[in-house]
C-alpha cells in the first residue's frame, strides 16, 4: 500500500490489514531525521508502537508489526528489510485470526 | 476540556463478553481533543474488539457511530432507530455522555469504553492537567486566574499550608504549590492586596456537598 508519507499510516489502516486476513505489516518509512514533513515517520513509529501494544493485548502477537526506516534510494536495503520481515512472520506463523478462519484441520 | 484515558482493551472485552452485536459509539467533543472518544479512537477500538473476539473465535459484529455530542438530546435522539438492533452500546465518550445514552435508551446496556479524568488543559500533544473542579462559585478574579481548589491539593482558600517547600507541594516535588503560584502572579500582577484582604470562609454549598447539581436558564426555556 502506497501512502505519500507514513504519517499517513494510523492506527486504523495497520489494525484493518489484520482484519483482512495479514499475517504482518512492516510500516518503511524515511530515516528519522529526513521526514520532507519533519515528523511523519516520528507519528508513525510511534503509532506502530500502539498497535503493537493493542495486538499484543488481544492475543494478536505485537511482533507481528514492525516499523523498518530506510531512504527512497535503498532499494537493496528495501528487499533485505522486506525478506527479513517475511522470515519474521513465517516464524510467527499464520495470525490467530487466519487461524481461526481457515478452521480445525482435517 | 473534559479529559478522559481509554480503559484497558482487556477490560472492554471484559465488559462485551456477553454480547455478540454491539455499538461503540464516540463523541466529536471534549474526548475527540484529547484523543480518548472520537471517530479515530471509535475505529480503533472496533477494530481491535473484532479482532480480538475473532481469534477468539466468537465473532462480534460492531456499528461504528460517532456523534456530535454525546451530552445533547438531539444528537443522542440520532441513535434511536437502530440501538434496538443491538444488544449493548460501548461509549467512548466522558461520563456524562455514557449516562446520558443510557438514559434516553432504558433498555440497552450502556458500557464505558474510557474513564473520564477531570476539567483540564493540554499542556502540550498528549499530555493534559487539571484546572477545574466545577466548584460552581469562581473566584479566579481573586486569586491571579489561578484556581485554589483546582491547584492547591487541599483546596486551601487562605494562603499554602506547612507542606509549600519551595514553591511545591509536599504531595509531590512535581506538584507545583498552588498557592504559591497564586502569590507569584498576583505580585506579577501588582495585586498583592487580594491576598491581604480579610475574605469571609468559602461556601460549598454551590459545589458537590449539595448532591447532583442542575442549572435552569430561564430565559433560555
Amino acid at each position: 500500500m502506497l501512502v505519500p508519507c507514513t504519517g499517513r499510516v494510523e492506527e486504523i489502516l495497520v489494525l484493518k490489514a489484520f482484519e483482512s486476513g495479514a499475517d504482518g505489516v512492516m510500516v518503511v518509512g524515511c530515516m528519522e531525521g529526513d521526514c520532507h514533513y519533519l515528523v511523519g515517520n516520528i507519528q508513525a513509529r510511534r503509532r506502530v508502537a500502539r498497535v503493537a501494544d493493542i495486538l499484543e493485548k488481544i492475543g494478536i502477537g505485537g511482533q507481528r508489526v514492525r516499523m523498518y526506516n530506510l531512504s527512497a534510494g535503498e532499494g537493496v536495503n528495501f528487499a533485505a528489510f522486506a525478506n527479513e520481515m517475511t522470515e519474521h512472520v513465517r516464524g510467527l506463523g499464520p495470525s490467530p485470526i487466519n487461524v481461526v478462519r481457515k478452521g480445525p484441520k482435517k | 476540556m473534559i479529559v478522559g484515558n481509554a480503559k484497558p482493551i482487556e477490560e472492554v472485552l471484559s465488559m462485551i463478553e456477553p454480547f455478540d452485536k454491539l455499538i461503540v459509539a464516540g463523541c466529536n467533543g471534549c474526548v475527540t481533543v484529547c484523543r480518548a472518544g472520537g471517530e479515530k479512537e471509535v475505529q480503533i477500538l472496533a477494530s481491535a474488539l473484532r479482532l480480538a473476539r475473532e481469534a477468539q473465535g466468537r465473532p462480534v459484529e460492531i456499528r461504528e457511530v460517532t456523534l456530535e455530542r454525546q451530552c445533547d438530546p438531539e444528537y443522542v435522539e440520532l441513535m434511536r432507530p437502530y440501538v434496538g438492533d443491538y444488544q449493548a452500546v460501548v461509549s467512548i465518550a466522558c461520563g456524562a455522555g455514557v449516562q446520558f445514552l443510557a438514559e434516553h435508551f432504558s433498555k440497552t446496556p450502556l458500557l464505558p469504553g474510557i474513564n473520564t479524568g477531570f476539567i483540564g488543559v493540554t499542556e502540550k500533544q498528549g499530555e493534559w492537567s487539571e484546572r477545574c473542579q466545577a466548584c460552581g462559585d469562581c473566584v479566579l478574579h481573586l486569586t491571579g486566574g489561578i484556581c485554589p481548589v483546582t491547584r492547591c491539593s487541599k483546596s486551601l482558600f487562605h494562603g499554602p499550608c506547612g507542606g509549600s517547600v519551595e514553591g511545591h507541594c509536599e504531595i509531590d516535588k512535581e506538584v507545583p504549590c498552588g498557592w504559591q503560584l497564586i502569590i507569584d502572579r498576583l505580585k506579577a500582577l501588582g495585586r498583592l492586596d487580594l491576598y491581604e484582604k480579610l475574605r469571609p470562609m468559602k461556601s460549598w454549598k454551590t459545589s458537590r456537598d449539595g448532591g447532583p447539581r442542575r442549572i435552569v436558564r430561564e430565559d433560555l426555556i
